[in-house]
């Protein structure tokens, strides 16, 4: 067999298969017998074959399905799939049908089917599944299974004679139908297919046909036969037949199987068909599908009625559930539709009535009413922790990403959309002119008609009138009802009172009725009227300009009704009236009566008086005075006339006649339409002609502003004939900010001349309700103020025209005009209006904020001012109602209401206390805190506190005293340490001004520069390059090697011990020699020795002395030097001779204070390296002088010559000192004296030609080196000129890149933390005039005493107490107030007196020896320059070798500053000339002036006694102190004090205050050795200026007078105080140790 | 003042810098050092270190292995101020000078627990720390520190585990260190204060099931 065998088996079986589903088994089972009997089974083989094929055929159509695919989605779903059974074998093959079989079964199924048709219908109510099969489904395989009575088939499927049988005779039914005459033999495909086609009838059986089919029960055969012929399709359309083939051959299995019982009747008819359009006809009658379309407003709200949205009117509208907008609209369409359509049939009349039924889903704002949202976002029910489960697994913590929490006021930034992006839609439709230059007259009464009647209309769509009419109605039926006894149960009183209300309201609103009805009335007069006029004017200029046309309907009314409400209407306000009237009569009579009562009371009264009177005025002789109505006769009473009925109706009625329509009149409804013509130009005067083509001429468009600036602009449009102007534009703006503004600009354009700025008009902002396709439209108005006068027939603007022939009545009207316009908020993609956030908007847009979330708009710190938000809550108009607003309102009403304490104060951190770690009064309490705080703050004591105990008990409480006493000390000044008042103010201020430095010293720490941090190498320049090639060709092992530079070391990762502090002793000169003490008298008194003399006597002094009887003065001075340095003592070998050679390197560790080797710990090291020189004497102490043979009994003593002082901080910013410096030693030095003769001369010098005091070359360094801090780079306020300031800043550029390491110093810092410049220092001030008194001649002898007197000021380091940082410059009478400074202090003051002395001075700013960066003063003398040391009072001369001052950075002058430039900077090597500009760079120069810079020092000083007594007082009380210091110095031994030496020493000290320390040695031994002559005598006079107790008594420990432990020994001490002007105490202690000699 | 309790508590220390990955350098070693607060003190072990030089590995993993061992105590009384490691990593350049090729800082891990896998709970303290290196200052710094082998470092590599002051500096980011910690600690609960994660062997600790055979 072909393959379309195969596809015949294929078909066949098929064709089983529609049998099996559609037919039960008894069906079938009559089928095989009816089969049986009819027809032989073998012819029915080649009829098979030819169905088959054409079957085939319409398989091969291309594209066969696809026009059915329309039509089948209705049915689609009661279709069964197709099924493919397993192929019977092959009955088809078997032969094919004869044809004459054909004809006698075609009738027979004929009748058979219209029965069974009827039947199955009858039997099936149900609508049947249709089983209707594509060809291209039939691979298909679905429920088999489920099929009914399918199990019974799959039976009889093993039958295969029965499925055969009933296959063929079906096909035979097929072919029965075939009208045409089918040619002998095989048909061809086509032929097969054609006639298959041709023969079908369709039979309409759709499921939803049912009712129909219904109607047709029992239907006659005709009927279907008709639509059998009816239906020859046409070729075109056979596909889509080809389906309902299909289905008919399932209807043909029904009728098969159903026609079992009543074979006989089988009648053979083609199926009904109904053509695909008349089904779909029919479809559309019976099916509703609703539309997805938006259902219009007006449709879900009855007519007339405009949406109401209540949420814009300020009631709450909950958040409605989100449903798909498409939905929505199906549900609102089905609702619409529904009941009309299920009741039309019944009350097809009441349409309306029905629509409103299906309304009443709507709410008034045209929405179906909807719940608000139920669903909360936020869970709010608590997690369940169920107790089974284990805890500590609920209490699990999971990770979860953070996510970035989006303020919900944001929300429209927080969805995607980038910030800015919103959007204002401004559709602006279209433009009318309500009066424009080129009205005519005629459009003049046009706009006041269109005006009016537009008022008209407005009128009557609110119906005022028939409303207070009906309210009035209402009102009198309340009365009515109240009236009524039996039906008010309330209390009569009430009652009355209801009625009495009810009456004035009647009375209230039947005057409001009667205005808005006559207000009607005239307007309807009014438009009748200005039609009237239109009219005439028409006729009258002969041409027609507008269209304007009103018609005046007139509406029937039925008279005798109408007659009879008015009737009636008339008659209740007369009743009320009267009523009225008879109420006021009633009280007025009310009045009348007790009026006349009281007048009829007093005539009796006035009558029984005159009986009285005449019966017995001798008996009440006072009644008359009691008379009540003494003076004067009440009137009588006039009775108020009673109402006249009559005269009320007739006020009724002519009201009524003038206010209401008379009875019968008909009612007149104007209505204006633009049906009229307008006649065209060719039939107008010129004039008209001109207007029109000047209005022609003329454009308009319009510019959009926002915020004042022009966004966009509308098209230019023409001005119609009509002055309406149609823009419908929509304009986008996309903004960035909240509106301010939005206007519209209206510009006309005439012709191509130039455009005129007709009008603004103001648009105002959307609410953000307000969202695009929710706005209305909106007329804005606009007018202009232009005047237009035009030739033509246009009226003009602004000029007064008149309508009347004679000019009379006169009109003057303005341009204006409407703009209709709508803003709105666009809507983003996925709903979300565009509006930006509400912080943006200013609280004035009060209507926007209306949804506004409360804290967004005012703020956080708005809600704890509750009237604020009071106040703002009704601004806003928060609507009380939102369950949002709740607690808001609460709170607001609880806050206002006063019933809650509100504090006045804001509170910071309300929740502060929730998260203090432990409270206050803990923290306080608690050691450990309160240390871990101050540390944490820095505070001195415990900056560097190490290891904080974990427990309070821990912790000492001592650790605090210290702490807790300088905090004590802040505030209380103490007089205990401090003898002085004065001073102890002095040291408190001084403390605090220390402190605020500091604290600003330590804030400055915390900024860091890239230079903290980093190393970096600095870019070299080409002398760096140079030099380092230069370094390439260097020999390695130069002749002269140089030094190199020490690493330096960061002083953070040192420890205890790894900082050494390494003093070098080299040499000393010029150390004091003993002197024997043999004879009293060497030398006679020299109290009158001239300077010259000094030199030339003092050779002579030693001379003598020199063969010692002394046991062991082989030598003349055994010196060695002893450095101590924090507790650490080291001492040198013992050398010889006045000048020895050490030579030795003393090691001393250095520790950091608190272990802390950090800068600002180092920085702030107070510890001073001593370096004392002593003289090791050694004492025979043999009692027997025969011993001396075999022992040698020695006792050393150390006799302290002097020392010197060196501060760690300057060893720590000089990283080395290297020099000679001079030793510090006594004035008088007892047993000791120079020698002289090594002293060179110095001839330099002509005062001071000897070598002053003993010196030593020290060598001092660290090591390792440490980096010196930085000093504070702190910009300090100044109110310099800031020209000035940068003139500072570039001089000091220029000279710190020339010489960087030379000081300049230009701008100094005052106390006040100012910077200011530093010549301002300098003025000439007058010294006490005591010291110009002492030498009055001897201007040398002044200065040295004005010198003297400035060092006598103490000395305060800043470096410090100020960490070395800040030096802070005080004036001169800061600090002589303060009486404490450094070095710059000390010679701004020495600098200023010799200005004031006439000399030449100036400040000098260098390096010294010791104390590095210093300030010395320069003086010029006749003709050399001496320079000075203002704290030692000493001077040097230029070329003095000794002179500590090592090099010089600068001068400063009064009114200059000089920066040295040359090359060298030592005073030895530089030239002090000023003047060359080449060897001193000045400031201020011929480019910049001097400007005159005001001193910051005062006028003149003024200089007040010291008290002489309170010096002697503390001249004692020093004494007593030191003394009871030397006792305890000396637990061991017992001190006697030797009275008579110590009023002796004690009256030889103001004699060395007196020679300034100098000259006296010689007399005073004497004096002494005259007085003391039999004891051994050791001791020195200590000279220091006094600032506090506490360095004198060092000063006394340092000397180691009481070390001296001889049995015997006496003590010797006398104190004096020398009082100078200004407090400054020039303080001398003797101490002295005395041994008798035996 | 046994009965009153521990008045410090001791953090010991122990694990190793172990390798690091410098993709572009060879030939690198390592110091490291601890930053600690006022509170803390060391009681045993080496504050500082410096680890032999190492080069890369051969295989792809090209990784630079120090295995160097740290192991310090420190006794405190306060967490504040906990201790950090500061690294700084170095080695030569193209001339052969000595620069900083990395600092990097990590804290020593707060709660005890050591590398090993003990039963079912691995406290692994493994960190990798990411080095850094600080900027020059301009381009022409950037050529002339190349040039002359001087690349701008640290005043003091313990900058690195200071946050004040950091906002002046520039840095590029180069390379890893990977550290491992062993921690142990002692007291500290007893002062109140617990770092570690809930000790479930102590208190909750699911104990073996005893049916089961092993």
């Amino acid at each position: 067999m072909n393959p379309q065998e195969e596809k015949v088996k294929i078909i066949t079986e098929e064709f089983v298969e529609n049998d099996e589903d559609a037919d039960v088994g008894r069906q079938k089972t009559s089928r095989v017998q009816r089969r049986k009997r009819k027809k032989q089974l073998p012819t029915a083989g080649p009829d098979e074959m030819v169905s088959e094929k054409s079957h085939l055929g319409d398989q091969q159509e291309p594209g066969h399905e696809d026009p059915n695919a329309d039509a089948r989605p209705l049915s689609m779903p009661t279709r069964r799939g197709p099924r493919s059974l397993p192929p019977i074998p092959s009955a088809s093959r078997t032969g094919f049908a004869e044809f004459s079989m054909r004809e006698r079964m075609r009738e027979k199924l004929q009748a058979a089917r219209s029965k069974a048709e009827s039947a199955l219908l009858q039997e099936i109510p149900t609508p049947r599944p249709r089983r209707l099969r594509s060809p291209s489904e039939k691979e298909l395989e679905t429920e088999f299974g489920t099929e009914p009575g399918g199990k019974i088939q799959t039976t009889q499927q093993e039958d295969d004679s029965q499925s055969y049988s009933r296959v063929k005779f079906r096909d035979s039914v097929r072919k029965i139908k075939s009208k045409t005459p089918v040619p002998p033999g095989f048909p061809s495909a086509e032929e097969a297919y054609n006639f298959f086609t041709f023969n079908f009838d369709p039979e309409p059986e759709e499921s939803e046909e049912k009712p129909k089919a219904k109607n047709r029960d029992g239907a006659n055969q005709e009927e279907g036969e008709g639509e059998e012929e009816e239906a020859p399709v046409p070729e075109g359309i056979d596909k889509t037949d080809e389906e309902e083939l299909l289905d008919d051959k399932d209807a043909v299995d029904f009728l098969l199987g159903l026609d079992r019982g009543a074979e006989d009747i089988v009648a053979v008819r083609p199926a009904d068909y109904e053509s695909v359009h008349i089904r779909l006809q029919k479809e559309k009658e019976l099916l509703f599908i609703p539309s997805r379309r938006t259902v219009p407003t007006y449709k879900k709200l009855p007519e007339n009625v405009q949406p109401r949205f209540l949420e814009d009117e300020g009631l709450y509208i909950g958040a409605r559930l989100e449903v798909p907008r498409t939905n929505q609209n199906i549900m609102e369409n089905r609702l619409l539709m529904q009941e009309p359509v299920s009741a039309q049939p019944l009350l097809p009349s009441g349409a309306p009535e029905q629509l409103r039924e299906g309304r009443r889903w709507f709410g008034d704002d045209g929405r179906i009413l909807a719940l608000p949202n139920p669903i909360k976002p936020f869970p709010s029910r608590p997690l369940v922790l169920s107790q089974e489960q284990d805890i500590k697994a609920e209490l699990e913590t999971l990770y979860k990403k953070a996510v970035k929490y989006v303020h919900r006021s944001q929300h429209m930034i927080g969805s995607g959309d980038p910030p800015g992006n919103f959007q204002l839609d401004i559709d602006i439709s279209g433009l009318i002119f309500t009066h424009h230059p080129c009205f005519s007259r005629e459009h003049v009464l046009a706009a006041k008609l269109a005006q009016l009647y537009d008022q008209y209309l407005a009128r009557r769509q609110r119906n005022k009138a028939k409303f207070l009419t009906d309210k009035l109605q209402a009102l009198r039926n309340a009365v009515q009802m109240s009236l009524n006894p039996a039906k008010t149960p309330k209390s009569l009183d009430t009652t009355r009172r209801a009625i009495n209300e009810y009456k004035s309201e009647i009375r209230q609103t039947r005057k409001l009725r009667d205005i808005e009805q006559e207000k009607d009335r005239t307007l309807l007069k009014t438009i009748i009227k200005v039609w009237k006029e239109m009219k005439s004017l028409r006729e009258f200029q002969r041409f027609t300009n507008t269209p304007l046309k009103l018609v005046l309907r007139k509406e029937k009314v039925d008279q005798k009704a109408d007659e009879e409400a008015y009737e009636a209407e008339v008659q209740a306000e007369i009743s009320e009236l009267l009523e009225e009237h008879r109420e006021e009569y009633e009280q007025r009579m009310d009045e009348y009566r007790s009026a006349h009562q009281q007048w009829k009371a007093w005539k009796k009264a006035q009558r029984t008086k005159k009986k009285k009177k005449k019966q017995g005025v001798e008996e009440h002789p006072d009644d008359e005075m009691e008379e009540p109505y003494p003076g004067e006769d009440p009137v009588k009473p006039v009775p108020p006339e009673p109402t006249n009925q009559a005269v009320i109706e007739q006020e009724v009625r002519e009201r009524a006649a003038q206010s209401r329509r008379r009875p019968g009149e008909p009612m007149l409804v104007p209505e204006l339409s633009l049906a009229g013509s307008v006649t065209p130009n060719d039939q107008c005067p010129r004039v008209e002609v001109l207007r029109r083509e000047d209005v022609k001429r003329r454009s308009v468009y319009l510019k959009v502003l926002f915020n004042d600036k022009e966004v966009s602009r509308t098209n230019s449009r023409p001005l119609g004939a009509d002055f309406r102007v149609h823009f419908g534009q929509i304009f986008n703006l996309q903004i960035v900010n909240w509106p301010e503004s939005l206007t519209l600009q209206v510009y006309e354009t005439v012709g191509h001349s130039g455009t005129t700025l007709l009008a603004e008009v103001f648009l105002p902002i959307p609410e953000t309700t307000v969202v695009t396709g929710r706005a209305p439209l909106e007329e804005v108005e606009f007018s202009s103020n232009q005047h237009v006068t035009l030739d033509h027939e246009g009226v003009g603007s602004g000029v007064p025209f008149s309508f009347e022939a004679d000019g009379s009545n006169q009109l003057t009207l303005m341009t204006s005009g409407k703009v209709s316009n709508s803003v709105s908020w666009a809507i983003g993609e996925n709903g979300i209006p565009l509006i930006p956030p509400l912080s943006q908007q200013n609280i004035g847009f009060r209507s926007a904020l209306k949804r506004a979330d409360a804290i967004s708009s005012i703020g956080t710190s708005g809600l704890t001012d509750m009237k604020k938000l009071a106040k703002w809550a009704a601004e806003s108009k928060l609507d009380p109602n939102d369950p949002n607003n709740a607690p808001l309102m609460q709170l607001i009403l609880v806050a206002t209401s006063g019933e809650s304490y509100v504090p006045d104060f804001f509170r910071l951190e309300q929740l502060q206390q929730e998260f203090n770690f432990v409270s206050d009064e803990e923290l306080n309490r608690s050691k450990r805190f309160r240390l871990l705080r101050l540390r944490s703050q820095e505070v001195p004591e415990f900056r560097n506190y190490k290891q904080i105990p974990v427990y309070d008990r821990e912790i000492m409480e001592k650790v605090f005293q210290d702490y807790e006493k300088r905090l004590r000390d802040r505030n209380v000044i103490e007089t205990k340490d401090h003898i002085d008042t004065h001073r102890a103010i002095v040291a408190k201020y001084l403390q605090q001004v220390r402190e605020s430095v500091i604290n600003r010293f330590l804030i400055a720490k915390h900024h860091f520069l890239l230079a903290d941090l980093i190393v970096e190498e600095e870019v070299p320049n080409i002398s760096i390059l140079g030099l380092r090639l230069f370094k390439l060709a260097e020999q390695k092992r130069p002749l002269r090697p140089r030094r190199k530079g020490r690493k330096k070391v960061t002083a953070q990762n040192l420890s205890d011990g790894d900082i050494k502090l390494l003093v070098n002793i080299i040499r000393a000169y010029d150390i004091p020699v003993r002197k024997p003490i043999t004879s009293k008298f060497q030398q006679p008194p020299r109290s009158s020795r001239t300077f010259s003399e000094k030199q030339a006597a003092s050779p002579t002094t030693h001379s003598p002395t020199h063969s010692a009887d002394y046991p062991l003065s082989q030598v003349l001075v055994r010196p060695f030097v002893e450095v101590s340095f924090q507790r650490t003592i080291c001492h040198t070998t013992t050398a010889d001779g006045p000048n020895p050679s050490w030579n030795e390197e003393l090691e001393l560790p250095f520790r950091a204070p608190n272990g802390n080797y950090s800068t600002t710990s180092l920085q702030s090291v107070k510890d001073d390296v001593f370096i004392n020189i002593f003289d090791e004497v050694l004492y025979d102490v043999l009692e027997d002088d025969r011993e001396r043979a075999s022992g040698i009994h020695t006792r050393i003593e150390r006799h302290w010559l002097g020392c010197v002082k060196i501060p760690f901080s300057t060893i720590y910013f000089q990283a080395k000192i290297d020099g000679t410096f001079k030793i510090d030693t006594p004035p008088v030095l007892l047993g000791y004296s120079k020698e002289q003769s090594v002293v060179a001369e110095r001839g330099f010098d002509p005062v001071r030609s000897l070598s002053e005091g003993s010196y030593i070359t020290l060598f001092i360094t660290m090591e390792p080196q440490l980096v010196p801090g930085e000093s504070v780079r702190e910009k300090f306020d100044s109110q310099e000129d800031e020209k000035l300031l940068q003139a500072t800043e570039k001089f000091q550029a220029e000279c710190a890149l020339k010489f960087p390491n030379r000081q300049c110093l230009t701008t100094v810092i005052d106390i006040s933390g100012k910077t200011v410049f530093i010549t301002r220092y300098l003025k000439p001030l007058n010294p006490p005039q005591e010291l110009l008194n002492a030498y009055p001649n001897n201007p040398q002898a002044t200065a040295e005493l004005v010198a003297r007197y400035v060092s006598l000021i103490p000395f305060l380091p800043d470096t410090v107490s100020f960490a070395g940082i800040c030096d802070l410059w005080s004036t001169s009478d800061q600090f002589l107030d303060l009486l404490a400074g450094d070095e710059e202090e000390h010679a701004v003051l020495l600098c200023n007196y010799f200005l004031s002395l006439g000399k030449k001075a100036w400040l000098m700013m260098g390096n010294a020896i010791p104390e590095g960066p210093t300030a010395y003063v320069l003086t010029r003398e006749q003709s050399h320059y001496l320079i000075w040391n203002p704290c030692s009072g000493h001077f040097y001369g230029q070329f003095d070798t000794f002179c500590p001052l090592k090099s010089v950075g600068c001068l400063i002058g009064p009114d200059n500053i000089w920066f040295n430039i040359q090359r060298h900077d030592s005073p030895l090597r530089i030239n002090f000339d000023i003047t060359k500009p080449k060897l001193w760079k000045s400031f201020f120069s011929r480019s910049l002036p001097y400007p005159g810079l005001s001193s910051v020092q005062p006028e003149e000083l003024i200089y007040q006694r010291t008290d002489k007594a309170a010096a002697a007082e503390l001249q004692d009380r020093i004494e007593k102190i030191l003394k009871e210091k030397i006792m305890d110095w000396r637990p061991r031994h017992l001190t006697r004090w030797n009275r008579y030496c110590t009023s002796t020493l004690r009256h030889f000290l103001p004699l060395l205050e007196r020679s300034q320390g100098e000259d006296v040695e010689d007399d005073h031994r004497a004096e002494l050795l005259k007085q003391l002559g039999d004891y051994r005598f050791s001791g020195f006079p200590l000279h220091m200026p006094y600032s506090e107790l506490k360095p004198l008594i060092e000063a006394v420990y340092s000397t180691g007078v009481h070390n001296i432990d001889v049995p015997n020994v006496e003590f010797a001490l006398a104190v004096y105080i020398h009082p100078y002007p200004k407090n400054v105490l020039s303080v001398w202690i003797y101490v002295a140790s005395l041994i008798r000699n035996r | 003042m046994a009965a009153a309790g521990p008045s410090v508590f001791l953090l010991m220390v122990n694990g190793q810098v172990e390798s690091a990955q410098f993709p572009e350098y060879d030939d690198l070693y390592c110091k490291y050092c601890f930053v600690y607060g006022q509170d803390w003190a060391p009681t045993a072990g080496l504050e500082e270190g410096i680890s032999q030089i190492t080069c890369k590995s051969q295989d792809v993993r090209r990784a630079l292995v120090w295995n160097f061992p740290i192991d310090i105590t420190f006794k405190s009384t306060n967490p504040y101020g906990w201790p950090q490691i500061v690294l700084s990593v170095y080695g030569p350049d193209v001339f052969g000078n000595d620069v900083i090729r990395g600092y990097g800082v990590a804290h020593v891990p707060l709660s005890p627990g050591s590398t090993s896998v003990c039963e079912n709970i691995c406290f692994r303290h493994k960190r990798t720390i990411p080095m850094f290196v600080p900027e020059s200052t301009s381009k022409l710094q950037k050529f002339t520190s190349w040039f002359m082998g001087r690349r701008p470092e640290y005043t003091d590599p313990k900058v690195v585990a200071q946050g004040e002051g950091r906002e002046v500096t520039r840095v590029r980011s180069q390379g890893f260190v990977t550290l491992l910690f062993n921690v142990v600690t002692k007291d500290m609960r007893k002062l109140g204060y617990d770092t570690g994660p809930p000790d479930t062997h102590g208190i909750l600790g699911p104990s073996p099931p005893q049916g089961l055979p092993r």
